[in-house]
């Protein structure tokens, strides 16, 4: 991290937007292309097995771009749910991406200053871009965050279409402690991730999320993992409130 | 192609596209809500952490309880996967790549030791 934001301020110099571009290459062609290979692959066998084609296993991950509602997508309908329920369950799935939205959009409008363009970024936000780009925005000037998140965003659902290809055709042959690694890898990636980021208020969010979590999951395997969210997040907010904003005058 | 793989096919065709459509609108409602979010103020603070919350509850999950084969595995050698990727992690300069890889090296050797 350290090495990457020294290069980028050299390359600011001369060519910031080149700099940038290959800022977010470096940093997504790294262990976000390998997991993505590895999970999404996961979802090319599990499409396979349910009676999709390979033309809409491609077209779910390119144009639904969200693992647990594909997941959901491609188990039902493998296991005869009716159309609503299917519908339903892809739907609530990725849900999330609705505070992920919300608490990036405002980030990137002055850079992108184009209403379409940002329903464009919206449909290219993964867990990883979002992830990725909260960390980077701090250290880039406004026109230079789309640059960063639309290369690192396609790369992402490049690495995606390549491992759903991959998945469908059926090159799954890896020793069984390797595919557990490439599992393992996922978490772990987004354990650490959220931990590098800098704001305060981040940090304790995640730190009670990580616990209300999995509390809130054996009580509701449904809505466990919304409500532990909105209960840390706001406990978060609150904890991290800086004494003028609690007193109730502007930050 | 067989003729029942293509009498399906309109239908699972049909069924994507509203699987794309029923996520793209919380994407979409979210480009709308957040128009007038002030990224320094106290509202987008507040999604912020609520986002954060979630991811992390939904990774600490994925650790604890996991779906599919990470089930099979023992807790502690998920837990010392994950302990031994933040020791690394904060030793390396917060270095993801050198934390993730100490961590997944050390679960996938204890799952090949477990194995054998």
């Amino acid at each position: 991290m350290l090495a990457d934001d020294s290069f980028n301020r050299l390359g600011d110099a001369r060519h910031p937007t080149l700099a940038v571009a290959a800022r977010a290459a470096r940093e997504a062609f790294s262990l976000p292309f390998i997991i993505l290979l590895a999970s999404f692959a996961g979802f090319g066998s599990v499409a396979r097995a349910s009676g999709f084609s390979f033309e809409l296993a491609i077209v779910a991950t390119a144009g639904i771009w969200g693992l647990p509602g594909q997941i959901a997508l491609a188990e039902q309908y493998g296991a005869g749910a009716g159309t609503a329920a299917i519908i339903l369950a892809v739907s609530l799935a990725n849900a999330r991406f609705l505070l992920m939205v919300m608490s990036f959009m405002p980030l990137m409008r002055v850079g992108l200053n184009h209403r379409g363009l940002e329903f464009a970024s919206a449909q290219l936000l993964s867990t990883f871009s979002w992830a990725a780009a909260r960390n980077a925005f701090p250290t880039l000037s406004d026109p230079l965050r789309p640059i960063f998140f639309m290369v690192y965003g396609l790369v992402c659902i490049s690495s995606a279409l390549i491992g759903t290809a991959a998945g469908y055709a059926g090159v799954t042959a890896l020793p069984h402690s390797v595919v557990l690694g490439l599992l393992f890898l996922n978490p772990l990636f987004f354990a650490l991730v959220f931990t590098d980021s800098r704001e305060r208020h981040v940090i304790y969010a995640v730190l009670l999320g990580a616990v209300a979590g999995p509390v809130l999951h054996g009580f509701s395997p449904d809505w466990g993992e919304a409500a532990g969210g909105l209960l840390a997040g706001t406990a978060g907010f609150y904890l991290t409130r800086s004494p003028r904003m609690r007193d109730g005058g502007a930050p | 192609m067989s003729e029942a793989v293509s009498s399906v096919a309109p239908y699972s065709w049909a069924l994507i596209g509203l699987a794309i459509i029923a996520t793209f609108f919380w994407r979409g409602l979210g480009v709308l809500l957040s128009t007038r979010i002030d990224p320094s103020g106290p509202t987008f603070r507040w999604v912020s952490c609520v986002s954060y919350a979630m991811l992390a509850g939904l990774v600490a999950r994925m650790t604890v309880l996991p779906a599919g084969a990470l089930a099979m595995t023992p807790l502690t050698h998920r837990l010392a996967g994950m302990a031994c990727g933040f020791a690394v992690f904060l030793l390396f300069h917060r270095s993801v790549l050198a934390g993730v890889t100490a961590g997944t090296a050390l679960f996938a050797i204890l799952s090949a030791l477990t194995a054998s």
